[in-house]
């Protein structure tokens, strides 16, 4: 995230959780004694931390360490609500970066967009897939966002649906639309799709069938915006 | 505790028995009751499968999925203005709340801040939609009850704050008001003035509500103690809202995580009600609805003048980064999870509404419980479908 507010810094190698504070003038107490909490509990398996002062944390640890963060969190930190749980899909879209105007090229064969690089959020990460979960301390009044890479190998992660009674729910959900196994959920089975839905719709190599059986407009049944040619950032 | 006497506990004994030889006899077999799709509890069409024995509930299972437009998918395909129209329709009785966290998302990835004139306006209409929506449930938990006269007049006030809606925005139910930068338009001529007598109206219909119910004895046998929710499952789940502070637990995003909009500088007040039953939903409802009004009356008097919008291109282009913004809606907490790759459209958005974890406590909660309470639990809970399937 290249903010001028931003601290970006790797701590995976042992060093104090400290250190992010230091090179900002007015850091932010609040978050970064969480930070220091969880650094403390996990220490190596802590991959990378973003810490935007005033605004928001992100905590990316090792996959292996996905339910002892989990732990940590309810039980040290004292994140005891539970916001959501999902899972992102880092693989750039095989239909282009902006699919409702390149789908019509693709089918007329004018264009085979080129594989773009996979390039992942303000916490890195190797993975194609990522599993993210919002915690939130009441006591703290502040929450933080926990990542972690799923083995691209197995796509198992740890299930959190001992620790936060909601989590089986967004589980089941995270599973059924990006085909990430959880171990140890007690009841994964379909939550919206019917049973026998085959494939991951929100993966982003599951085209959007609507578009495919009926290509969208797209450019081509837009009017020229008023002002566009001068305007910055027009295209 | 009073010591029994002993023709008491020979009594007690005697019935005990009575009823375990009625029960071997009659071998009451488990029987599946299915609730829905098509239920006038529901608001939509939820599905909820029970097990009954006798008269009790063993499990309970809600099969959610019935109305998922996949909206999570379809905005990973629109630009960034496109979106709210999609979001409004989440949850459809609040609508204009739903647009204030996505928007409020992308102006902070954008590093764009509201013109305060327009950061008031949305936190008025962020009440309005409250009221539009829990004046509904006000009235609708009573009719679940079997009382079908608070309905109508729900109806009858919510309409007044829809016209104040439309009056504004020229949508009823999904006004599509907000813009990254600031709101469409500015108010109309005479719109603060109407706005307050309405807020009037609404105030005469909180009064109304708790004559008729709060209090009334068949309304409290039904609601009180009844789908007890302790504090610790509920933040365990993540409930949000009013479920949660009905809970006890004193927590709102509009105080606590203030972002975008104005509560920081209104005078107001957080209710929570100990008990976690039902009663302590409808009655933190109830008195958040009042409080709504309060704020809405105090936008209206403080609003500033000045524009509108901000400046901001023509042209959307969102720059690279992750932001998540959860707001206080009428059904809990609303968030979205906004990662961008500096495109027109976002490359992936979670969204995190609040029905959803609400009615996962379903399956815990139901336990036990008798069959008529499902339906006051599920009401109490308050839940859109729209809000669940997404």
């Amino acid at each position: 995230m290249p903010s001028a507010d931003t601290v970006d810094s790797t701590v995976g190698d042992g060093a104090a959780a400290g250190d992010v504070a230091e090179g900002e003038g007015t850091p932010d107490p609040l978050r970064q004694q969480l930070l220091d909490a969880l650094s403390a509990e996990l220490g190596d398996a802590v991959a990378e931390v973003v810490l935007q002062p005033g605004r928001d944390l992100w905590v990316r640890v090792r996959s292996e360490a996905w339910l002892a963060a989990g732990e940590a969190a309810r039980d040290r930190l004292r994140c005891h609500y539970f916001s959501f749980l999902s899972v992102i899909d880092w693989l750039p879209s095989p239909f282009g970066r902006s699919m409702d105007a390149e789908v019509d090229k693709l089918l007329t064969g004018e264009l085979r967009p080129e594989p773009e690089p996979m390039t992942h959020g303000c916490t890195g990460g190797e993975s194609r897939f990522q599993v993210f979960a919002r915690v939130h301390s009441m006591e703290a009044k502040a929450g933080f966002t926990l990542l972690a890479d799923v083995p691209d190998a197995t796509n198992t992660i740890d299930s959190w649906s001992a620790l936060y009674g909601g989590a089986n729910w967004h589980e089941r959900e995270a599973w059924e639309m990006f085909g990430v196994v959880f171990a140890g959920h007690p009841n994964l089975r379909k939550l919206y799709l019917p049973t026998d839905f085959e494939g991951y719709p929100l993966r982003k190599d599951f085209p959007l069938l609507s578009r495919i059986v009926k290509p969208w407009p797209g450019i081509v049944d837009v009017e020229g915006m008023p002002g566009l040619a001068d305007d910055e950032g027009g295209e | 505790m009073v010591a029994l006497t002993e023709r008491q506990q020979l009594a007690y004994i005697a019935t005990q028995a009575a009823d375990a030889r009625v029960n071997v006899e009659l071998e009451t077999e488990g029987m599946t009751l299915n609730i829905g799709p098509q239920h006038p509890a529901t608001h939509g069409t939820l599905r909820i499968i029970v097990r009954l024995d006798g008269e009790q509930v063993i499990a309970a299972e809600p099969v959610p999925g019935y109305m998922h437009r996949g909206y999570e998918k379809l905005v990973e395909v629109r630009t960034y203005p496109q979106i709210t129209t999609l979001i409004n329709r989440i949850d459809w009785l609040g609508s204009f709340a739903n647009e204030v966290p996505f928007i409020l998302a992308a102006e902070r990835l954008m590093d764009i801040e509201a013109p305060p004139r327009a950061q008031w306006i949305r936190t008025a209409f962020f009440e309005l939609s409250r009221i539009a929506n829990v004046v509904l449930f006000l009235g609708d938990m009573a009719v679940q009850l079997g009382a079908t006269t608070p309905v109508f007049y729900a109806f009858r006030d919510r309409e007044h704050v829809l016209n104040q809606i439309e009056a504004a925005t020229g949508g009823r139910f999904h006004p599509n008001f907000d813009r990254i930068g600031g709101l469409k338009d500015d108010l109309p001529k005479g719109w603060i003035a109407e706005t307050k007598q309405v807020m009037g109206k609404i105030r005469a219909f909180c009064d109304e509500m708790e004559e008729l119910l709060v209090g009334n004895e068949i309304f409290e046998v039904r609601t009180r103690g009844i789908g007890v929710v302790p504090p610790e499952v509920a933040l365990s789940y993540g409930l949000s809202g009013a479920n949660l502070r009905a809970s006890g637990v004193d927590f709102d995003h509009r105080r606590d995580t203030p972002c975008g909009l104005v509560y920081d500088q209104l005078d107001w007040k957080v209710w929570t009600h100990p008990d976690g039953d039902s009663f302590a939903r409808y009655w933190v409802r109830l008195q958040e609805t009042r409080e709504a009004c309060n704020l809405v009356d105090q936008c209206l008097d403080k609003l500033p003048s000045g524009p509108i919008m901000a400046k901001v291109p023509r042209i959307i282009k969102v720059p690279e980064g992750e932001a998540f913004v959860a707001t206080e809606n009428p059904l809990g907490e609303m968030a979205f999870y906004v990662v961008s790759k500096g495109d027109l459209n976002p490359f992936r958005v979670k969204i995190r509404s609040a029905s959803f974890n609400n009615i996962s406590i379903v399956p815990w909660l139901l336990r036990g419980v008798y069959v008529p309470d499902v339906i006051t639990i599920l009401a109490s809970l308050y839940f859109i479908l729209g809000d669940i399937d997404r």
